[in-house]
């Protein structure tokens, strides 16, 4: 009896292997694995989600196999599971930068091509075949040549930071404090609002308490700087394109760059969850026989200022 | 005469049980005034809708602690019946934040609307209350355990009812809410602070709530046999907090018009708890005094505020914050009290020095 119920079991087990299989076999759609986090992560990591669900879909002959998680170890059993099931491309954005090597490895000699998008992970560059990311660190850059191009009498800067060590603020961060060594911009302030919209506020609000002098307010998300200029409000301060204080953000929230747009705020940078379309065009081409011009793609990302923005911006880059 | 000795004593155990949460915040008030006497000053200014506001660090303290003070009551009577905390209220208030938002998107933001807003999202939040209540009450589940499960999904939870991304709200009567009733210059939430406060005393005054839960922590079985309904009196502890997380969670909204279901309110919940430990009452349950956990409250904040001002670096601002919880949670240790109090009743009592003595 009991060998006749592992004996059935197993007759299940490599039926549902052979579907699956075939299931995978049908047409000549290009199987693709994703790992990526969860879209309850952030509202730029939804519109990530949303972006690779559209582009790989059954429409473009795509046949689409997703994971979510913020948890490392899911994500290489997740990895590891469609490396077996046999897709052929893999598109990981990783938890963490580290523990990928064995997965990665299985997948070179399985004949799975690696894509990386969004984050990069601590590894030799032959074990995939391209990395499709955001550079935090130019996003800042780009920021502040913006600032220093309004030719402003002083840099007075109020520098809200995201929580200390994330990849957003390390990025953002590092632009003001080269200008701060450099001594063309001086802080008031700078402070860790650790994301916290409320926190943020206080951090102005207690700038304005101590009745300290500032024209600039560098806040490394849109959540922040609308705390900010909440504090500005209730005490009397203009800010924006005719205001005495400048107002920038990150991320491109549509409402944030409503705020441009209505001339609230001043510069929202952007940060790009967009980049199916990258993978999916390389991947095209790769079916082709070709091979890729470059192994790491940064997203193009770009900053919208209160004075050229435009309605068609808002639709088109807004989260 | 015995019972005389034994009121005399009780009151200054109440006395003491305050002394310290007053001495914490009486401190932080004394580092600032020589550090900086500025930080006290107040200013009337014109805010940019053209109304007279208060501005100044003790208006920001009482403004900004508003939601932890609200929390903090609520915490302080879960604790009490139940021996143990809620520490699902953040999360729980990211999702009446979102019930309320969501509410306040599908049409005019009029009052009525967001009245109503308001009710659905305290019925949510009392849902979960009751929720957690009755794992805790009914199944015997370690509260801490029991709201570990809303701990974790809550926030994903919110995420889902916003639909993604971070929802906005623009109306004045929210920036009412949230800030200032035109005319009038001190902050909203302080005014809504102060109803609760007076809504808890009223409860207390009127009903037998705040003495069958007292009872409830201290001996379950002895309430029982009194005729107590302690399970339902847990699980009422757990609804009050419910409400009292939806207005904390109304408030946040308020402020910003936004709600972000990762940031609203994060870590909150371990705030509230060190105001109700802060204010001397015991986290194993039993007896409490709300009046110490508001003062609890508005001495964290007041900490928060004080260490803005002073510039910490982004790097070291949570080891300061740690320094001076160690400390305050020290002085509130039961053997630090203990001794003070042991030296207060010497102080008192120096006319029959030799009893003491010989005791």
């Amino acid at each position: 009896m009991k060998k006749l119920i592992i004996l059935a079991l197993s007759f299940v087990l490599v039926c549902s292997l052979f579907l699956s299989a075939t299931a995978f076999a049908t047409a000549d759609e290009i199987v693709v694995g994703i790992v990526n986090n969860p879209p309850s992560e952030s509202g730029y990591r939804d519109a990530n989600v949303k972006d690779f669900e559209r582009v790989f879909s059954a429409e473009n002959k795509y046949s689409a196999k997703t994971f979510y998680s913020i948890k490392n170890d899911e994500q290489l059993n997740a990895a590891q599971q469609f490396i077996t099931d046999g897709v052929d491309y893999l598109l990981i954005s990783a938890a963490e930068t580290t523990g990928w090597d064995s997965v990665l490895k299985n997948a070179q000699e399985a004949g799975v091509k690696v894509f990386l998008f969004d984050r990069m992970i601590d590894i030799d560059e032959s074990m995939f075949e391209a990395a499709v990311v955001s550079d935090m660190a130019k996003e800042g850059q780009l920021a502040v040549e913006w600032l220093l191009a309004q030719n402003l009498d002083t840099y007075k800067i109020i520098h809200i930071q995201g929580a200390m060590l994330s990849d957003a603020q390390i990025g953002r961060s590092g632009a003001v404090n080269e200008q701060v060594a450099a001594g063309k911009f001086e802080l008031v302030v700078q402070q860790t609002a650790t994301w916290d919209e409320a926190k943020a506020k206080e951090i102005v609000e207690s700038v304005i308490n101590s009745k300290q002098e500032f024209n600039v307010i560098y806040a490394e998300n849109d959540g922040m700087a609308r705390g900010a200029v909440a504090a500005l409000d209730e005490a009397g301060i203009t800010h924006g394109k005719n205001g005495d204080v400048v107002i920038m953000g990150f991320d491109c929230n549509t409402w944030a760059l409503e705020e441009v747009l209505a001339g609230n705020w001043n510069y929202d940078g952007q940060c790009s969850p967009f980049q199916a379309d990258v993978i999916s065009e390389m991947i095209q081409s790769l079916e082709k026989g070709e091979t890729l011009p470059t192994k790491i793609v940064i997203s193009e990302e770009r900053g919208f200022d209160a004075a050229t923005i435009t309605r068609e911006d808002i639709d088109k880059y807004g989260l | 005469m015995k019972n005389d000795i034994r009121q005399s004593g009780r009151s200054r155990n109440d006395f003491t049980q305050l002394l310290i949460p007053i001495i914490a915040i009486v401190s932080l008030f004394v580092f600032n005034m020589l550090r900086d006497p500025s930080f006290f000053s107040i200013a009337l200014t014109v805010n940019n809708e053209g109304n007279y506001v208060l501005a100044g660090n003790l208006i920001s303290i009482l403004n900004s602690a508003s939601e932890l003070a609200i929390l903090a009551m609520g915490m302080t009577l879960v604790t009490s019946s139940s021996g143990g905390q809620d520490i699902s209220v953040g999360a729980t208030a990211a999702i009446a934040g979102s019930v309320f938002v969501s509410a306040l998107r599908n049409g005019n933001i009029t009052p009525p609307v967001v009245l109503l807003g308001f009710l659905a999202c305290c019925a949510v939040s009392i849902l979960v209350g009751a929720f957690n209540g009755v794992l805790v009450a009914v199944f015997k589940i370690q509260p801490m355990i029991a709201t570990l499960i809303l701990f974790t999904s809550g926030r994903s939870i919110a995420y889902w009812i916003n639909g993604g991304a971070t929802p906005t709200v623009s109306s004045p009567i929210i920036k009412a809410i949230g800030g200032f009733i035109p005319g009038v210059p001190v902050p909203t939430p302080v005014f809504i602070v102060i109803i609760c406060c007076l809504a808890f005393f009223l409860l207390f005054k009127w009903t037998n709530l705040g003495f069958y839960t007292q009872v409830v922590g201290i001996n379950q079985r002895a309430a029982h046999l009194n005729g107590i309904n302690s399970t339902w009196i847990k699980i009422l502890t757990f609804m009050i907090l419910g409400i009292c997380v939806a207005i904390a969670g109304c408030i946040r909204v308020s402020r910003l018009g936004l709600i972000n279901h990762e940031t609203i309110l994060a870590e909150i919940e371990m705030d509230a708890i060190l105001a109700v430990a802060i204010g001397g009452n015991a986290l194993s349950g039993g007896k409490f005094k709300m009046s110490g956990s508001l003062i609890g409250a508005y001495a964290i904040q007041a900490l928060t505020t004080t260490l803005y001002a002073m510039k910490v670096s982004s790097m070291e601002i949570k080891a300061y914050k740690a320094v001076v919880i160690i400390l305050m949670v020290f002085i509130g240790s039961p053997v630090v009290k203990d001794t003070t109090n042991r030296l207060l009743r010497k102080l008192t009592t120096k006319k029959i020095p030799a009893i003491i003595e010989r005791s």
